[in-house]
């Protein structure tokens, strides 16, 4: 039977197309985050010492490339791709399509220029603002411009979906949302509504301030409209991984998904609440009353539901797809599983580090807790089990199953590709383990030289030597893993072409039903048009009275502009 | 809708977890009184800094028995006062605040931890009852000299105070 790229060749070129640029992002990402390892553990200093500048170009870049460039062109490729096969139609209009997927790729050159230009004395524009941007300090203006370019053609990628289900919709007269569909949709909706934070900071404060054409901005606003989208993103980062381990893991593992229904509650929640949660990143911020931060840990504890509710299904979900193999006893049937198969291992593993990222993610939603690691080595510790691992993890595995269907070539390197996930998961035991560790004892994040003049950090057990080891030698796989990964990727592009009525040649593209299908849920829980009501709702209950109070202290006064440029500083 | 007697049992576990963690933390904050940053410490405008009676001159100040309140300004790249000297067994209160980017203020291995930010005053009480050098960063990127930006907080044994008092006067 014919696969993605036969039945939908201009899809599967815009899925190949973004895959590839998010896959170039992902190579630099990995190479800033070795050069961060050597250079911050003293290993090797080769980009400058303690007065110049190129640690936090480097580390700006990491952020940037890592975090919105690789993951969301990986989305916008996987989304296409759900909506396309699952409603069985194609995008109605390739024009916007070309649209967006040109939108993106402008916006995202631009922003890169911007930060790349920090490297070199002779260009007059710099960026090194990480990827918080937090002002007053200023990047050159093209940083916010490519930004702005960047996630107004993702808006419009999620209306090319919408538009292709409701066209799909007129055909199919009361039937549910196919389940795939709803989690587009739902993320979607998310999306919008949390990128209004980042769209009024960017358009109405840093622009103008970058400009020139207002001279001062309240920096505690603009940071607090920075978190009201900082903390729905990382749920955008992490939809599409629950799209694949809800849909696909539980197939790989020889099952089918538990529970259709569920799913769909789990993606409502993550709509209704990713928003009003984002002042849990600033608990340790002045001008913000104690009663806000309380009333945001509140939605954020609750925001474990979801999480806790997929962490069942998936379990539950792969259990049954073992004892569907033979598998047999309490834990008897783990063995059963098919460890060999990269597309499985990966996601399984990246499922497992999710959970230890979970347990020092309540750490850090803590409100009094969080005062000991606040901005300490212990948050990249964090994030890297999370985004670093549940999410780049959960792609590349992603990718050894939907590679083939897209390209209509069959995976290569099958034995590189069968040891990479495991080398990663290797590598970031080492390195987020060390990095947690040393946030216990107050070693800092962001910066290029953890060593101090005045005093020594105290570890409560083990030493510091041990722990930049681990972070280096970490490190270490976890870039050779990235390499390895491309290997495969970039290998199996060239392979040749199976046929599409190849016999036994099949790509395996088949998605089984759930076990309990949508039929005897409510039907409520496809009213999109309520859930948004609702979230909406939830953020300005949530924000309106923060926002107020900061908004009240003035909007276009405070600090004035710290453009991060070499040569103003040592001018 | 049939909901699986297991999932029906790992909700009702999850929401008792979720209800126990805001419990505890509303717990350890309204007893114990743990004192979080907020907005008690005031604002000021970054340009009025250098002319306020607190920050114009950065210092230590001693405002009771044993109570002391550090005005304190994060600059690029150091603290003024450095190094905060008070004696064992004193309450000290820090008024912090930025005229330029923001930074933070933590002192290390502690959960004394707070972003300074410019435009607000970052206020924090904490009692030092144990002699010693406590070691100082600023834990948020500030520019290029960030990764120098320290201080030091020295506690005093009682009678060495009391002698660093006596030949003041
Ligand atoms: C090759 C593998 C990687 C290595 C060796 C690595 C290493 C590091 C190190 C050492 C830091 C801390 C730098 C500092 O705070 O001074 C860091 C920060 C960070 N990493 Fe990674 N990383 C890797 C992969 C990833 C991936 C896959 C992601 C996300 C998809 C990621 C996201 C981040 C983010 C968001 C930061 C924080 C940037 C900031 O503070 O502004 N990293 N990384
Ligand atoms: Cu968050
Ligand atoms: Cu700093």
């Amino acid at each position: 039977m014919a696969t993605f790229i036969d039945r939908y060749p201009f899809e599967a070129k815009v899925v190949r197309y973004t895959f590839a640029v998010s896959f170039l992002f992902l190579a630099l990402g990995a190479i800033g985050g070795m050069i961060q390892a050597l250079h911050r553990t003293g290993y090797l200093r080769f980009i400058g010492d303690i007065t110049d500048g190129s640690y936090y170009t480097v580390l700006t870049s990491h952020g940037v490339f890592l975090v919105i460039f690789f993951t969301v062109f990986f989305l916008v490729g996987i989304f296409t791709w759900a909506v396309t096969k699952e409603l069985d139609r194609e995008l109605g209009n390739p024009r916007l399509t070309k649209y967006w997927v040109t939108s993106m790729t402008v916006g995202a050159i631009l922003t890169s220029v911007a930060i790349i230009g920090g490297f070199s004395d002779s260009v007059p524009m710099s960026a090194d603002v990480l990827f918080t941007f937090y002002a007053p300090m200023g990047a050159h203006v093209l940083f916010y411009l490519g930004l702005t370019i960047f996630i107004t053609g993702s808006w419009v990628a999620g209306y090319d979906w919408f538009k292709t289900w409701w066209d799909w919709k007129k055909e199919n007269e009361g039937k549910r949302i196919p389940l795939m569909t709803f989690m587009v949709l739902t993320t979607m909706l998310m999306w919008y509504l949390g990128t209004i934070g980042v769209a009024v900071e960017v358009l109405f404060f840093l622009i103008p301030f970058s400009l020139g054409l207002v001279s001062e901005v309240n920096p505690l606003l603009t940071r607090t409209l920075f978190w009201f989208f900082g903390h729905m993103v990382v749920y955008f980062w992490l939809m599409p991984v629950y799209l694949l381990w809800y849909n696909v893991l539980p197939k790989l593992a020889g099952g089918r998904l538990f529970s259709d229904p569920l799913a769909r509650v789990v993606f409502i929640l993550f709509l209704l609440l990713s928003v009003p949660v984002g002042i849990h990143h600033q608990y340790v911020d002045p001008g913000i009353p104690e009663g806000f931060k309380f009333m945001m840990m509140t939605n954020t504890m609750f925001l474990l539901l979801p999480s806790l509710l997929t962490a069942f299904t998936v379990v539950a979900s792969i259990e049954h797809g073992a004892r569907q193999r033979g598998g047999t006893g309490y834990f008897g049937w783990l063995r059963t599983l098919p460890w060999g198969n990269p597309a499985f291992s990966g996601m399984a593993l990246a499922g497992l580090m999710f959970a230890a990222g979970g347990f020092s993610g309540m750490i850090n939603a803590g409100m009094n807790i969080n005062y000991l690691v606040h901005n300490t080595f212990w948050v990249p510790g964090h994030f890297h089990l999370t985004v670093g691992t549940a999410v780049a993890l959960t792609f590349m595995a992603g990718t050894y199953w939907l590679l083939p269907q897209i390209t209509g070539k069959r995976l290569a390197a099958k034995k590189a590709a069968a040891v990479q996930p495991f080398l990663w998961f290797v590598g970031m035991t080492f390195m987020s383990n060390a990095m947690h560790r040393a946030g216990l004892f107050g070693m800092p994040r962001r910066t290029s030289e953890p060593q101090y003049e005045g005093f020594d950090y105290e570890p409560a057990f083990g030493t510091v030597a041990e722990i930049d080891a681990q972070v280096v030698g970490g490190g270490i796989l976890l870039t050779l893993s990235t390499f390895l990964f491309l290997y495969v990727v970039v290998r199996t592009w060239m392979g040749t072409r199976v046929s599409a009525d190849g016999g036994d040649e099949i790509i395996d593209d088949e998605i089984p039903p759930a076990l309990s299908g949508p039929e005897d849920s409510p039907r409520v829980l496809d009213n999109l048009k309520l859930w948004t009501a609702i979230a909406i709702l939830l953020v300005i209950l949530a924000y309106a009275l923060p926002i107020a109070h900061i908004a009240s202290q003035g909007l276009y006064e405070g600090s004035e502009y710290f453009p991060m440029l070499l040569e103003v500083l040592t001018a | 809708m049939e909901i699986h007697k297991y999932e029906k049992a790992w909700l009702v576990g999850a929401l008792v977890l979720i209800v126990f963690f805001i419990s505890t933390v509303a717990y350890v904050t309204a007893v114990t009184g743990v004192d979080m940053v907020d907005e008690s410490g005031g604002t000021i405008h970054p340009d009025d800094v250098s002319d306020d009676e607190r920050f114009g001159d950065p210092r230590v100040e001693q405002v009771g028995e044993n109570e002391f309140e550090v005005y304190m300004v994060a600059l690029q790249f150091i603290f003024r006062p450095d190094p905060v000297e008070v004696p064992e067994g004193s309450e000290v209160t820090f008024y912090i605040t930025s005229d330029n980017v923001v930074h933070g203020y933590q002192i290390v291995g502690t959960n004394v931890n707070t972003m300074v930010i410019p435009g607000q005053i970052a206020e924090i009480t904490v009692e030092f009852d144990e002699a010693g050098e406590y070691g100082v960063l600023c834990n948020e990127y500030c520019g290029i000299g960030h990764a120098d930006m320290e201080g030091k907080v020295i506690v005093h044994p009682e009678d060495e105070w009391e002698e660093m008092q006596g030949g003041d006067d």
